[in-house]
Order: structure tokens, then C-alpha cells, then sequence
């Protein structure tokens, strides 16, 4: 009985004491959440550098305008303006915008419908990786606009020709993607997911796929950037009346009335507008990944 | 004589080990043709018990870790378990896409538990490895010591009878490391788990175990057993513990000499 006792008082202490250790441990060893950036400093060293670089690209341009002194080979920055001023002020330059924006975007779901499958049976199955995987990867370093000519042929002069140029385009980089992230998933993580038993498409569902995202995400934003690299070749290329006035066709008209104006403006539309796509959703869609797995280092 | 035991052994309801290694050996394809990676080895996990498995490189420890877990399969011999067994690594092996919480959520879903029970399970199992503040906490957003013990809690909601522990404490600083040995033998008592334990720190072993299996190496064989006597709670610093460790780092030593006459 006595024992019992000394017994219990004796390792009580103990317990208590190993908790305010461990207690103690983990709180000097947390890692302080980084607190909220000034805005102030994210001016200074995120939006203030571009907005430089910007203007000094304007004014060398200008300086460039005046010494060339040719307006059908050179416009100034305030002629591309008004013509987008104009573009804005008839209500096309939405129309443009949306044209374009709209096909490459419905293109590029396409591509994730036909890329997401075919790069996870690409990852899991080794005779189609064997057969199709070097194909797969040399198709990205084959140029989209390649494809425009027998799309065209195929397919004629309609929307579906541009479909299947991006297609062509992108569908490779996402497979490519899913195919290097599950490449790169840790073992460690399926002998972890075989041990809880996560084997077979429960491993595939809850260890492979979301370990994979990283990577898979950086297929999708190379996707995109394909998506609408390949849209603007066939735009450029099978320009035709019918199928509305996107930003390739606008290019290419420009071209064709020798409007410098124009070309300049259908160029730096078709920049901005990849510029905007990626930096409010790919972008954007990335960082969320690698943050929540605390892979992105704050700089 | 043989049938009644058989008999005894059916009519008994619980099993009376936790593990059982029947002359289990195995080999991998090497450069040189087949390489005996582990030979011969007979061991019994009893219900409750702590084993360590103790040796230098090239024992293959981890390589029996992963045949009792079943990752594998042995080239000779029979290994029964009681049930599938958890498994917890040297690295944390924690998924970095969920919280610690919806980690040992994952377990518990995998083993089949309601959705509902998933949570309460999970927060109770954050308890027992004190660490009740982190369901939300993200793995990066841990110390390695922190990150162990959800690895721990995760292993334990699995709810096997036997944990397979390989080196788990192997990369921590020392003074977690101390912690951690008295947090296991806590969990170990309260839970009744059968624990095996491999590490290639002799102290460490003697430390935890029941029971210290000594592995020789290339191939792995079963050299030398020792049954620790000493009560718990131990320290690592026990006058008791050093003094076997000390036989055993001899004996250890003696196996590893061996390799270097040839």
C-alpha cells in the first residue's frame, strides 16, 4: 500500500515535469511566423522596380522614335495609345480581348480534360510510358504553329482549328507536368501511405496526386503559356473574316494595312494579356501550393 | 503432444506474440549475384514487449522493418503478424499538403473510421503526444521534435497492436532526443502497444528496450540477446544503463572487427 503510493507521487511530478520540458522545448523551437510586410517595402521592392524599368523602356523608345523618324516603321508610345484609346472609345478592344482570351482559355480546359488523364497513365503505366512518354516530351519542343497548317487542312478555317492547335500545344506540357511531379513524389511518402494502407488507387487518391500537385501546377502554367502562344500562331496565320477579330487577326490586319499603330497595339495586348492571365490565376495558384507546403521561401 | 498444442493455441483467444520471425531470410539481386542481406533470423515480439534491434550498417535492420511491415516479402522463413503493423521512420515521412491533425485524420480514414469520429480521434491522439495546439499547424510550421511526435500519433491511430519504430529519433538533437525516449516509454505504458525498435545507438537501445537484440552485419543474423531488467523511468545517464551498454558496445564492436580481417 505504501508502496503503491510513493509510487504514484513519485512519477507524477515526473509527468509533469517531462511536459513543461517538452512544453519549454517546443516553444524555443517554434518558428516565428514572418509578420506583415510594410506596404511600404513591398513598394520599394516589388512594384517600384518594374514600374522603372517600364518607364525607361518608354522613354528609350521615344528617344528611338525620334532618331528613326520613319512612322511606318516606327511609332511613338503616344500613337499606340490613342489607337488604343480609339480601340477602347468604339467598345472593339474589349471585343478583341475577348475573342482571343475566350478561345484560349476554353483551349486550355480542353487541354487539362485530355492532359490530366493521359499524364497520369503516362506516370502509371509502364508500357505506355515506354511507348508514348519520349514522344510526349519531344512534342514540346516541337513549335505550335506547326500544327496550323494541317489543322487548317483538316479542319478548315473555323474555331475548331484553333481548338486543335492548342491542343496540340499544351495538352504535352500538362501531361508532361503531372508526369514529372509524380516522378518526383519521395518514396518515403508511399512506403508512409503502403504502411497505412493507401495501396492501389486509394495510394493514387490521397499519396500520388496530391504529393504530385507541385509539379503538376508547373505543367499547367507552362500549359497556358502555351495555350496562347499556339492560339495567336493560328490566329496570325488562318486569319479569316468569319471567325471575328481576335489578337492575332488584329496583328495581322495591322499588317496588312501597314498600320505600325496596330501591330504595336495587338503586340502589346497579346503580352499583357498572358501577363495578366498568369499573374491572376497561375501565379497566384502556385504559390498557394508551394506556401501551404512550405516550399516558398518569403525573400 | 503437437496437436495439443496446436489446440491450446486455437482455444486461447489472444495471440501470444505480437510478431513472430520463423527463420526468415533475405536476399537481394546484387552485382555479384544474390546478396545475403538478412540470415536465419528467429524472433518473437511478446503482446506489450519492447524490443530494440541493434547493429551497425549493414545489418538490415531496415530491410526487416520493412518485411515485418510488410513492404516486402521475405526470400525464405515465415513472418506472422497480430494485425498489419504501423511503421514510424527516421524522417518524419509526414504529408506537407495537410495539417498535422488531417494527417492522423488520413490514418484513421484509411483504417476506415467515420468521418464524424475523425476529429475528436485526431485531437485525443494530439493530447497523448502533447501537442493539443497543433491540429492546424502545417508540418513545416513544426520542430523536428514536434513533427516526430505527430508522426508517432499518427502511427498510433492506426490502432495496430505493433509499432515498427526505424531510427525515428536518429536525426533530433540530443536533449529532444531525451525528451522523446521518455515520452515513448510514457505512450508504450499507457497504450500497451508491442514496440520494435531498431536504432544503431547502444544507449538509446538499452534505454527503451525490455529487451536488446544484437544483429550482426552482412549478413544480418541474430548474435546476442540481453534482457534489460532495469525499472523504468530510466535515464540514459543510469549508472545501470551505462554499465550494460558498455558489455554490449564490446560485444558489438568484437561483431564489427570481424570485417576488417579478411
Amino acid at each position: 500500500m505504501a508502496s503503491t503510493e510513493t509510487k504514484t507521487t513519485a512519477t507524477k511530478p515526473a509527468s509533469t515535469a517531462l511536459a513543461g520540458v517538452e512544453a519549454g522545448l517546443d516553444a524555443l523551437d517554434v518558428v516565428t511566423p514572418a509578420g506583415r510586410v510594410p506596404f511600404r517595402r513591398t513598394f520599394v521592392d516589388k512594384i517600384l522596380p518594374p514600374i522603372v524599368a517600364t518607364a525607361l523602356l518608354l522613354v528609350v523608345w521615344q528617344i528611338t522614335f525620334k532618331v528613326v523618324d520613319d512612322p511606318t516603321k516606327l511609332v511613338s508610345p503616344l500613337d499606340v495609345w490613342n489607337t488604343l484609346r480609339d480601340a477602347w472609345l468604339q467598345g472593339e478592344l474589349l471585343g478583341y480581348i475577348w475573342t482571343s482570351v475566350s478561345r484560349g482559355l476554353l483551349g486550355f480546359l480542353f487541354a487539362l480534360a485530355l492532359g490530366t488523364p493521359l499524364g497520369l497513365l503516362v506516370a502509371r503505366v509502364k508500357f505506355v510510358r515506354a511507348a508514348i512518354g519520349p514522344i510526349l516530351s519531344g512534342l514540346q519542343s516541337l513549335p505550335s504553329v506547326a500544327w496550323v497548317p494541317p489543322a487548317v487542312l483538316w479542319l478548315g478555317l473555323n474555331n475548331s482549328m484553333m481548338y486543335a492547335v492548342i491542343l496540340l500545344g499544351a495538352v504535352p506540357s500538362i501531361a508532361n507536368g503531372l508526369v514529372s511531379g509524380v516522378d518526383q513524389v519521395p518514396p518515403l511518402f508511399l512506403r508512409a501511405g503502403r504502411t497505412m494502407g493507401a495501396t492501389g488507387l486509394r495510394g493514387t487518391v490521397y499519396i500520388t496526386l496530391p504529393a504530385a500537385l507541385p509539379g503538376y501546377v508547373a505543367g499547367l502554367k507552362q500549359g497556358w503559356a502555351f495555350s496562347w502562344r499556339s492560339l495567336m500562331a493560328a490566329e496570325i496565320i488562318a486569319s479569316f473574316p468569319d471567325l471575328g477579330v481576335g489578337l492575332g487577326q488584329l496583328l495581322e490586319n495591322g499588317r496588312n494595312a501597314s498600320d505600325m499603330s496596330m501591330v504595336f497595339e495587338a503586340i502589346l495586348l497579346i503580352l499583357l494579356v498572358g501577363i495578366a492571365i498568369d499573374l491572376l490565376i497561375f501565379s497566384p495558384l502556385e504559390r498557394w501550393v508551394l506556401r501551404s507546403r512550405g516550399l516558398l521561401v518569403k525573400s | 503432444m503437437a496437436t495439443t498444442l496446436a489446440e491450446a493455441a486455437e482455444t486461447v483467444e489472444s495471440v501470444e506474440y505480437a510478431a513472430r520471425l520463423d527463420h526468415v531470410s533475405k536476399s537481394f539481386a546484387g552485382p555479384g549475384g544474390q546478396q545475403l542481406v538478412l540470415d536465419d533470423i528467429t524472433l518473437d515480439v511478446a503482446p506489450g514487449e519492447f524490443v530494440t534491434l541493434l547493429g551497425a550498417s549493414g545489418c538490415g535492420k531496415s530491410t526487416l522493418l520493412n518485411l515485418v511491415a510488410g513492404l516486402d516479402e521475405p526470400t525464405a522463413g515465415t513472418i506472422t503478424t497480430d494485425g498489419r503493423a504501423a511503421l514510424m521512420f527516421q524522417e518524419h515521412a509526414l504529408f506537407p499538403w495537410l495539417t498535422a491533425g488531417k494527417n492522423i485524420e488520413l490514418a484513421l480514414k484509411l483504417r476506415g473510421v467515420a468521418k464524424p469520429d475523425r476529429r475528436g480521434k485526431a485531437e485525443e491522439l494530439l493530447e497523448l503526444v502533447r501537442l493539443k495546439g497543433a491540429y492546424r499547424k502545417r508540418v513545416h510550421e513544426l520542430s523536428g521534435g514536434m513533427r516526430q511526435r505527430v508522426a508517432m500519433a499518427r502511427a498510433l491511430a492506426q490502432e495496430s497492436r505493433l509499432l515498427l519504430m526505424d531510427e525515428p529519433f536518429a536525426a533530433l538533437d540530443a536533449i529532444t532526443r531525451d525528451v522523446l525516449h521518455d515520452e515513448l516509454t510514457r505512450i508504450w505504458e499507457e497504450t500497451g502497444l508491442s514496440v520494435l525498435f531498431v536504432t544503431h545507438n547502444v544507449r538509446e537501445a538499452v534505454r527503451l528496450a525490455q529487451r536488446v537484440v544484437l544483429l550482426s552485419s552482412r549478413p544480418g543474423r541474430v548474435a546476442r540477446e540481453w534482457t534489460v531488467d532495469i525499472p523504468q523511468p530510466r535515464r540514459i545517464e543510469d549508472a545501470p544503463v551505462a554499465e550494460l551498454s558498455i558489455e554490449i558496445t564490446e560485444v558489438l564492436r568484437g561483431e564489427i572487427r570481424r570485417h576488417g580481417q579478411h
